[in-house]
């Protein structure tokens, strides 16, 4: 085995391994409180009747580490339990509002991405002039406002006031022609756009800087190479490991994004279903939606380490 | 006309600066600098850290590092002026007409591409030769740069090959364009001395071969001597003296030139071992934690009270790591250390004060050898308070007793690390050690990252402070002259084992050891054709075996 | 010591001051109560009495949003002070102990980061109840993650610089080491740091107030105003722009104050001249 399949098993075990873990805090986390978790999600007026039956609906009776492995078997054979509120397979609500938020953070992504990389490409180009100091400017206010408030002020402005595209996603429907459901998602996609983009553009910009200052860029400078070709013989083959890491982050980082985003524009995702569980206590509904966002994030990072591993020449040649 | 290749007239360079806290500023690098090169010579550019060396070397490529620009004069390359030519015709002069060898090639070769790719590009990219003809010349010079397997090594990416193949892997990569004139910036500079040797030799021959003209730029005169025909003195981006390697050499007009040329040449008298050695190291084997190897094996050498060890040899040999056992900061796997009489415990806490105080060490980067938060007066003083609870005006006057002795006047004890000089730091390093009254200092490397002028102020210091303080020295480094400099006995160390050990006249003369030999003759020396006379010797040799 | 201040940075102090003031002299300035029904209409628009209108019951727009910036700066400074007090303890002392202690710290913080921090905040609020101080720990010990990290990366690299390996050749103790030769170079990067967690506590903590799992009503903070006058931006009123736009220039002059002091800092750091 080389060296580079060493690692490759190393770091996917790895991820494997942190999955499991993190199915654990999560199981954990939802068992925090000492004292009666059906008093706690029924509140203090609950009758002795509906106290018993939350009981034994969530098994409180067994002891922890037994509920702990039913609920892991589970998740590994697919089923991820019933919600509590009402009664449903939690399979059925999550498999039709993930293809949902997938949707939406697809479209976000495919916007967003070769953007930021085109602005950070031209912050770099324009290094220190106005270009980049504009560009810096937009992205320190962007990071500064919270999903929501950008949200609402573009839903204010090009919602209500121009009346570009429909105000919130209420309309949203799975099954009509693509135009339609992205005119419906138009500003959820534009705000999660920009909320990634400020972030990702800054850090490509951070990540091709480092690789134009190596002393290998100079070596081909001093050749007379002209500065397109330097780009793309010598810095982008060193720069697709940082810039996918870039994205990989970003990536994740959209998936917390959307949960906001999608109560902000009552889009029916996994988010706001999330969101929605929390509020009514329903605990296995929220310890399943923790779980997928927890594996999606985890999964985009793995991404990001296997391809540095696979771009990284001392790896790929071993000596 | 001439067959001038590079005619340089009133070069001006600048730089703007961001000193924190102020604004920006602009300082003059080089303040207007003539010389002329001749097709197919070479000429030395010589001068310490910051005399503009590089900065002038790369001027000849019209090209400015960081925020450094060329402020005025005129460079003319083939005749015309190439500080007001386009970026067109500047891009058709560099890596064609002028090519440029870095100090790292580790740094300089792209981690992602073949050697092969790299090293005919500019060739490929200025129209010299077609592709097939460009890597046959690589070969050829493959070859004659003395590179094993000449005809695959193209094959390899950067991290497969050696440091020293490397650089030499550069010089093909210059030279591959059939180029006017090729710029060596510290080509050897980063190499173990026996490697510079090898790869000095392969350049000079290499220049001679191709009949190609360059500028040879370095610290090290001795270096310089061997390959230039012509040598240009700096200082502070001023020409200090400009001649023939022989005037330059032999009879320099100068002052400065003059110190450069006597550097090093410290007379020291060797002291016979004393009967009690301050210092015993016997029988020490020492690996690094989660490694399969012994860096250390079976090191056994005496340090005698008042004398200097000198424990040499080149990286990796494990001298470094001998003193860190030493310290106690790597506990040995086997063997003991025997110090002023007691046993040293392995690992440094377990320690008593005594013994932390007797044994002190100073570093070969004095930058990071001192808070950068605290004062001089502080950094020296914390020693007097730590191991005598010396205190207030009592404090003070010690202080300024060692300031003395490290010949910095009184103003020094309220400044910051960062307001001294590379030499002025490595000094107050020394106050720090003597403030502790040890009985024994380990010297890592102390010198080797100054300035040779400045080193040998520190190394005539440290002389002068064992006559008068009764310390020993463990004096580790890789530089030949240092030890002759400094040493009463000697331990030369190769791949973690001590090869020779005696009095400094005893590991100094013949017979030597094959190693030692190579080592000692490796070390560049002062005088015309000593290189030649190297590989003469050598030959002769190899020829004999 | 005279430095000159560059104008954002001045525009950042000057609004990080102003919010500070109000947020701390509350109840002098705001004309009505948090909690006062002033109106008997709702979404009133704004006028020499309401200067920014009432909100979706009738209570005065702008009185709410002073009380409520006061609440989001207080749960922000308190859970920043946590979470910056566990971090870099904790960071330091893996990073000067190491050995095992490093090894379990770090790989728990790994653990926690590699859940995002608004989900694991969801679904621990799933189950406690939603109350200021839990809301503070919940946030604090989320955010303690991201200063252990950073706390750590500066301490190791100032524990290989030599002047602290001769600190301890000469037989310093921890104390020594800590306070006297790392604390005083890790400084300064922190105490950037600190506001830029100090913006992101301002919104998460709006971020969980919008969601509805924040400061609970009639209590509000800007984030949880914003959610009460949602409602009124479908019919055309933009009186939740309010608190939206002053979180946003809330976190935007915090961030500008410390880029200036990082920007500092790091001039400070750099070697070249």
């Amino acid at each position: 085995m080389g060296p580079m399949t060493k690692l490759l098993v190393q770091r996917i075990s790895l991820g494997l391994l942190l999955l499991l873990l993190v199915s654990v805090v999560i199981f954990v986390g939802t068992m925090v409180l000492p004292g009666d978790v059906a008093q706690q999600i029924l509140g203090q007026s609950a009758t002795p009747e509906a106290l018993a039956n939350l009981r034994a609906e969530l098994g409180v009776d067994q002891p922890p580490v037994a509920r702990y492995f039913e609920w892991l078997g589970g998740l590994l054979t697919g089923d991820l339990g019933t919600a509590l509120t009402s009664g449903q397979s939690i399979n059925e609500a999550v498999g039709r509002r993930f293809s949902n938020t997938l949707f939406l953070a697809v479209s976000a992504a495919v916007i967003a991405v070769p953007l930021a990389i085109f602005l950070g490409l031209l912050a770099v180009r324009y290094r220190e002039r106005w270009p980049d100091k504009l560009i810096s400017a937009t992205t320190l206010t962007t990071i500064s406002m919270p999903e929501f408030v950008i949200g609402y002020i573009l839903m204010f402005v090009l919602g209500v006031q121009l009346r570009w595209f429909s105000p919130t996603s209420v309309g949203y429907r799975p099954d009509a022609d693509l135009f339609t459901r992205l005119e419906s998602i138009a500003i959820p996609i534009l705000v999660l756009t920009l909320v990634v983009l400020a972030h990702m553009m800054r850090m490509t910009r951070a990540a091709i800087l480092n690789v134009m200052q190596s002393a290998y860029i100079e070596t081909a400078e001093l050749k007379g190479m002209p500065m397109l070709k330097i780009i793309r013989k010598h810095a982008l083959p060193n720069a697709i490991a940082p810039i996918v890491n870039v994205v990989m982050l970003n990536l994740a980082y959209l998936v917390v994004g959307v949960v906001v985003v999608e109560v902000v524009f009552v889009y029916p995702g996994m988010g706001q279903y999330l969101v929605d569980h929390v509020t009514k206590r329903d605990i296995p509904v929220v310890q399943a939606c923790g779980m997928i966002f927890a594996a999606i994030y985890i999964g985009l990072n793995l991404v990001a380490d296997i391809v540095s591993i696979l771009t990284n020449p001392r790896l790929r040649h071993p000596k | 006309m001439t067959d001038e290749i590079l005619k340089v007239r009133g070069l001006k360079i600048g730089a703007t600066i961001y000193p924190p806290g102020e604004k920006a500023r602009d300082i003059a690098i080089v303040h207007g600098v003539d010389f002329d090169l001749e097709r197919g010579k070479v000429l030395g550019l010589i001068g310490e850290s910051g005399a503009g060396k590089s900065t002038i070397g790369l001027a000849s490529m019209a090209y400015g590092r960081g925020g450094v620009e060329l402020t005025g004069g005129s460079v003319e390359v083939n005749g015309r002026d190439i500080l007001k030519t386009g970026i067109r015709d500047i891009r058709s002069l560099r890596g064609g007409e002028v090519t440029y060898v870095s100090q790292s090639a580790a740094a300089s070769f792209n981690p992602a591409r073949k050697i092969m790719e790299q090293v005919t590009e500019a060739a490929i990219l200025h129209g010299k030769f077609g592709r097939k003809e460009a890597e046959e010349r690589a070969v050829t010079l493959f070859r004659k740069l003395g590179l094993p397997d000449p005809e695959n090594i193209g094959e390899r990416f950067p991290h497969q090959v050696s440091g020293g193949q490397l650089q030499r892997c550069m010089t093909a990569l210059a030279l591959c364009p059939e180029p006017d004139l090729v710029v060596f910036d510290e080509p050897t500079t980063a190499l173990d001395v026996t490697t510079q040797i090898d790869v000095l030799a392969a350049i000079k021959e290499a220049i001679r071969d191709t009949g190609v003209a360059a500028l040879y730029i370095t610290h090290d005169l001795a270096v310089v001597a061997q390959v230039s025909d012509h040598i240009m003195v700096l200082r502070m981006g001023d020409m200090v003296e400009y001649g023939t390697v022989d005037q330059i050499i032999n009879s320099p007009k100068e002052d400065y030139t003059k110190a450069l040329v006597s550097v090093r040449s410290i007379e020291h008298e060797e002291k016979k071992p004393t009967s009690e050695p301050v210092l015993k190291v016997e029988g020490i084997t020492a690996r690094y934690r989660g490694t399969n190897f012994d860096v250390l094996k079976n090191i056994n050498v005496d340090l005698h009270p008042g004398q200097t060890l000198a424990i040499v040899g080149e990286s990796g040999s494990g001298k470094s790591t001998l003193a860190r056992v030493i310290t106690g900061l790597l506990p040995p796997s086997a063997g003991q250390i025997t110090f002023n009489g007691r046993t040293l415990t392995p690992d440094q806490p377990s320690r008593p004060l005594e013994d932390l105080r007797e044994l002190q060490m100073i570093y070969q980067m004095a930058d990071t050898a001192m808070n950068p938060r605290q004062t001089v007066g502080t950094i020296i003083g914390r020693p007097l308070e730590f191991y005598f609870g010396l205190k207030g005006s009592e404090k003070q006057k010690r202080i300024q007793e060692l300031l003395d002795e490290i010949e910095l006047g009184s103003g020094f004890q309220d400044r910051y690390p960062a307001e001294l000089s590379g030499g002025q730091k490595q000094r107050v390093c020394i106050a720090r050690a003597l403030a502790a009254k040890p009985k024994m200092i380990i010297c890592d490397e102390v010198t080797s990252a100054l300035d040779p002028l400045v080193a040998d102020g520190i190394l005539k210091l440290l002389l002068n402070l064992q006559k008068i303080e009764d310390v020993a020295y463990l004096f580790i480094t890789h530089d030949l002259a240092t030890v002759r400099a400094i040493s009463d006995s000697i331990a030369v160390m190769y791949q973690g084992e001590v090869v020779r050990y005696g009095s400094k006249s005893e590991v100094l003369s013949p017979p030597f050891d094959d190693y030692t030999d190579l080592l000692l003759s490796s070390v560049p020396e002062m005088r015309l054709g000593w290189l030649e006379d190297v590989l003469a010797n050598r030959k002769m040799e190899s020829a004999g075996n | 010591m005279f430095v000159r201040i560059p104008v954002a940075a001045m525009l950042g102090l000057f609004f990080t001051g102003l919010f500070f003031f109000i947020a701390i002299f509350a109840p002098l300035i705001a004309p009505f109560g948090y909690d006062e029904v002033v109106s008997q209409g709702f979404w009133d628009p704004p006028s020499s009495e309401y200067l920014l209108g009432t909100d979706g019951i009738g209570r005065d727009l702008l009185s709410r949003m002073i009380y409520g910036l006061r609440t989001t700066i207080w749960i922000a400074t308190i859970a920043t002070i946590l979470s910056f007090v566990t971090g870099s303890v904790l960071g330091f002392l893996a990073a000067v102990v190491g050995g095992w202690v490093d090894q379990a710290l770090s790989r728990f913080v790994d653990l926690i980061m590699s859940i995002p921090s608004l989900i694991f905040a969801l679904v621990i609020l799933s189950i406690t109840p939603i109350t200021v101080g839990v809301l503070i720990l919940v946030m604090g010990f989320l955010d303690s993650t991201r200063v252990y990290r950073l706390a750590r990366a500066v301490a190791v690299d100032i524990t290989v610089m030599d002047y602290v390996e001769a600190a301890r050749l000469r037989g310093e103790k921890t104390g020594w080491i800590i306070f006297r030769e790392i604390l005083p170079n890790a400084l300064s990067p922190l105490v950037a740091e600190m506001g830029l967690r100090f913006i992101f506590m301002v919104l998460f903590i709006s971020t969980l107030s919008f969601l509805g799992l924040g400061i609970q009503p009639p209590q509000a903070d800007l984030g949880g105003i914003v959610k009460e006058n949602t409602e009124g931006l479908t019919y055309g009123i933009g009186a939740a722009l309010w608190p939206a736009l002053t979180i946003a220039v809330l976190a935007i002059s915090v961030n500008l104050v410390a880029d200036w002091i990082l920007n500092r800092t790091t001039s400070l750091k750099g070697g070249r001249g």
